[in-house]
């Protein structure tokens, strides 16, 4: 590749030169002002928490950089030592984590049964997986609200993960089961003549080549629950609220707490964004994979 | 491996090979053993997704407290409520707009990531706001584009732009000090009598707020003598805090008001001629024809001044979130393209290049044919995405814009959670946005077929 574009450039005139390296400089203009474009947003939220909520109320965020005595942790240490917060904050932990280890287990175990398993109807099955994979959550929540309020777990943590869960496994199933096939066959054939059960082939040769294809799949699904607000919204209380939906109910007081709502808002994106820098490859691979939900 | 392993080789994956027995006994036991891998996710897929769909598509045919079957009612309701038909339409332009905004956005960051050195950061400044909750981002665009110019930074921005192509101060609230010879009415501040050229008119003015006064502003100085075609004259702000000096008279480090527009009205009303006061108050009117005129101060002077776009309002407030959305999903584009890109085996491009073939030709005649397939992944993502959108268009809005910025996703949990209790066309609803991601189910499970027969 390098040596090909060195060919075609040494064919090149010095005028055809000269105008390459004006467009690369233009380009690099522009997408440092779309880069300024796009940071603006999140910086500005940033320099917001650090704020008084003085200087909230009367001036924007960039007088900062004339003004920066108002920067203060105040907010954090208000929303830190604000139960509200903090067990809420707790509870998103509490919902994101098992979250993510059942739909990764489960998802596992049907993901093999779909790549290397014979039985009737297996296509017809996956098909249906498949078909399900788009399906907006918005037809569950009526009859689920009414299910769960029948057996007495609307309002619980473990409510809210059992719909998370029932609604990741498509994504997981279809993810991990595309991954699953791609490892050798002669791989599974030499552990099953050796006598190995499905159990151990999955335990000792599937689950060890799938750790990055487990790995995107747990990250895409640990950022879906850890950000979701909606279904939050109908099946949590105030005793089981996750942060989007304690922050979101600061939203009617609009205008006169921006320093509770950006550093709240602040202060739910550290996880998820520390996860992102962290994994991003991970993250990635899992969009690429398909991600229609 | 010996020489039995040979033989599974050429099996087919699984069950059924004839290294195997393949008794009844020996297929119900693999069949057990599958449902045992297969239960939990069976169960649950079950349980909470496939019994939801079907209760649901029933309870939608019933009424408000599901008491009563009422038919189509519901879904005759959806389209002919006013709330439910603006959700509805604004899912429209929803549709329109996002995905093919982002998607263009996407492809354009994608091409151009290959011409510079930083790609890598690039990349992950465009897609870093894929991992934040759409609560944070909706938090984010609220605060940005508030009204007030001196809170939302957009409003801030265009200010601070108009103020530097336009010259012209503003200073809300002046009013004339009684008896210094000047009318105020309608917001125009003007001379109660008219002024002979070669004359001077001075305006004392009160009420403004001492804060609107720019730093520029030097005390006011007494006007140089007009010549014949002349007036001259120093607006000021008649007023020294803590009290002192004379009032309707220049002195004690009142401060003059620059940028005023003065104008000379001729008699028969039109404008003879106009000018601007300078740092100390001043101006001078020349040009005149001799005669008299009245000297006035227009209210534009006066006005609050350019105070930014009501963004929240109900006008604007679905640009704003489709907005806040193209920021969140224009990276999900950029880097599906992007890898898309880096697949590709490029010597297409670079013999076409050789050829003489510019970079746009490279690029509409080459590259995008050749993406198409990833452009169309990311499209039909999109779109399916866009449909069921939430947060954003439950975040970003103020109370007032609600109703215009309403979509099917957000009006189905208004009207049988958010106090409506009306899960009958709540659960119209849902299948109304179930209806219309069929299609994209569709072309899933045709893709997955194609896929298997390769």
């Amino acid at each position: 590749m390098t040596s090909e574009l060195t060919i075609v450039r040494g064919k090149r005139t010095v005028g055809q030169r000269i105008l390459d390296f004006f467009s690369r400089s233009v380009v690099n203009v522009v997408l440092v002002i779309v880069a300024l474009f796009w940071l603006v947003p999140s910086v500005g939220l940033f320099l917001a928490s650090l704020r008084t909520s003085g200087a909230s109320a009367s001036s924007g965020w960039w007088t900062v950089f004339v003004k920066p005595t108002q920067l203060t942790l105040e907010n954090y240490a208000n929303l830190l030592s604000n139960p509200t917060i903090t067990g809420s904050f707790w509870n998103t932990i509490m919902i994101a984590v098992p979250v993510t280890f059942l739909v990764v287990i489960i998802g596992a175990l049907a993901g093999y049964a779909f790549a290397w398993m014979e039985f009737p109807g297996r296509d017809w099955l996956l098909i249906a997986v498949i078909v399900l994979l788009a399906v907006p959550i918005q037809v569950a929540l009526i009859p689920l609200a009414r299910l769960f309020g029948a057996i007495g777990i609307f309002g619980s943590l473990f409510g809210v993960i059992l719909f998370h869960v029932a609604f990741g496994l498509p994504f997981a199933i279809f993810l991990l089961r595309n991954f699953f096939t791609q490892v050798p066959s002669e791989l599974l054939e030499a552990a099953r003549l050796d006598g190995a059960s499905d159990w151990r082939i999955f335990v000792q040769v599937i689950l060890p080549l799938g750790v990055p294809a487990i790995a995107s799949l747990a990250i895409f699904q640990f950022l879906w629950t850890w950000n979701d607000m909606l279904v939050a919204l109908i099946f949590t209380n105030s005793e089981s609220q996750p942060l989007t939906v304690a922050i979101q109910s600061q939203l009617r007081q609009f205008g006169s707490n921006i320093d509770v709502l950006s550093s709240g808002a602040f202060l739910s994106m550290i996880v998820p964004l520390i996860v992102f820098f962290a994994f991003q490859r991970y993250f990635v691979t899992a969009l690429l994979a398909g991600s229609q939900r | 491996m010996t020489d039995s392993a040979v033989a599974p080789v050429g099996m087919d994956r699984g069950e059924g090979g004839e290294g195997r027995p393949s008794h009844g006994a020996s297929r119900r036991r693999t069949f057990f053993i599958a449902l045992g891998f297969l239960a939990p996710a069976l169960v649950l897929l079950g349980a909470l997704l496939l019994y939801p769909i079907v209760y649901t598509v029933i309870r939608s045919f019933f009424s408000a407290d599901g008491g009563q079957f009422t038919g189509f009612d519901n879904y005759v309701t959806m389209f002919t409520n006013d709330s439910t038909f603006t959700a509805i339409r604004n899912n429209i332009i929803w549709v329109i707009v996002a995905p093919i905004a982002c998607t263009v956005l996407g492809l354009i960051f994608a091409v151009l990531l290959d011409k510079i050195k930083w790609s890598t950061a690039f990349k992950l400044i465009i897609f870093m706001p894929m991992a934040i909750s759409m609560l944070a981002a909706g938090v984010i665009f609220r605060t940005m584009f508030q009204e007030n110019p001196n809170l939302g930074v957009v409003n801030a921005a265009l200010v601070g732009i108009n103020s530097v192509f336009g010259d012209d101060a503003a200073y809300p609230g002046a009013n004339v000090r009684p008896k210094t010879g000047l009318a105020g009415e309608h917001g125009i501040i003007r001379s109660e009598q008219a002024i002979e050229t070669g004359g001077e008119m001075n305006f004392p003015l009160v009420g403004i707020r001492p804060d609107t006064v720019p730093e520029a502003a030097k005390p006011a100085e007494q006007a140089q003598s007009a010549d014949a075609d002349q007036i001259t004259g120093t607006v000021w702000l008649d007023f020294v805090k803590g009290g002192g000096g004379v009032n309707g008279e220049i002195g004690a480090n009142k401060p003059g008001l620059p940028g005023v527009r003065v104008d000379a009205v001729a008699e028969d009303g039109t404008i003879a001629g106009h000018a601007q006061t300078d740092d100390t108050g001043r101006y001078v009117i020349d040009g005149l024809k001799q005669g008299s005129y009245t000297v006035a101060l227009p209210a534009a002077n006066f006005d609050e001044g350019y105070q930014g776009v009501s963004w929240l309002s109900s006008t604007f407030i679905t640009g704003v979130v489709i907005l806040s959305y193209i920021w969140i999903w224009a990276g999900f584009a950029m880097v599906m393209i992007a890898s898309g890109l880096s697949a590709m085996d490029r010597s297409l491009q670079e013999a076409a290049r050789m050829d003489g073939a510019n970079e746009w030709q490279v690029f509409r005649r080459i590259t995008a044919p050749l993406l198409s397939p990833v452009i169309i992944v990311v499209f039909v993502t999109l779109i399916i995405n866009v449909l069921k959108i939430f947060d954003l268009v439950y975040v970003i809005p103020p109370g007032a814009s609600k109703p215009a910025a309403n979509v099917i996703a957000v009006e189905m949990w208004r009207v049988s959670f958010g106090g409506g209790s009306n899960q009958g066309l709540g659960s119209a609803l849902a299948i109304l946005l179930l209806l219309l991601v069929l299609p994209s189910m569709i072309i899933n499970v045709k893709r997955f077929r194609e896929e298997r027969q390769r």
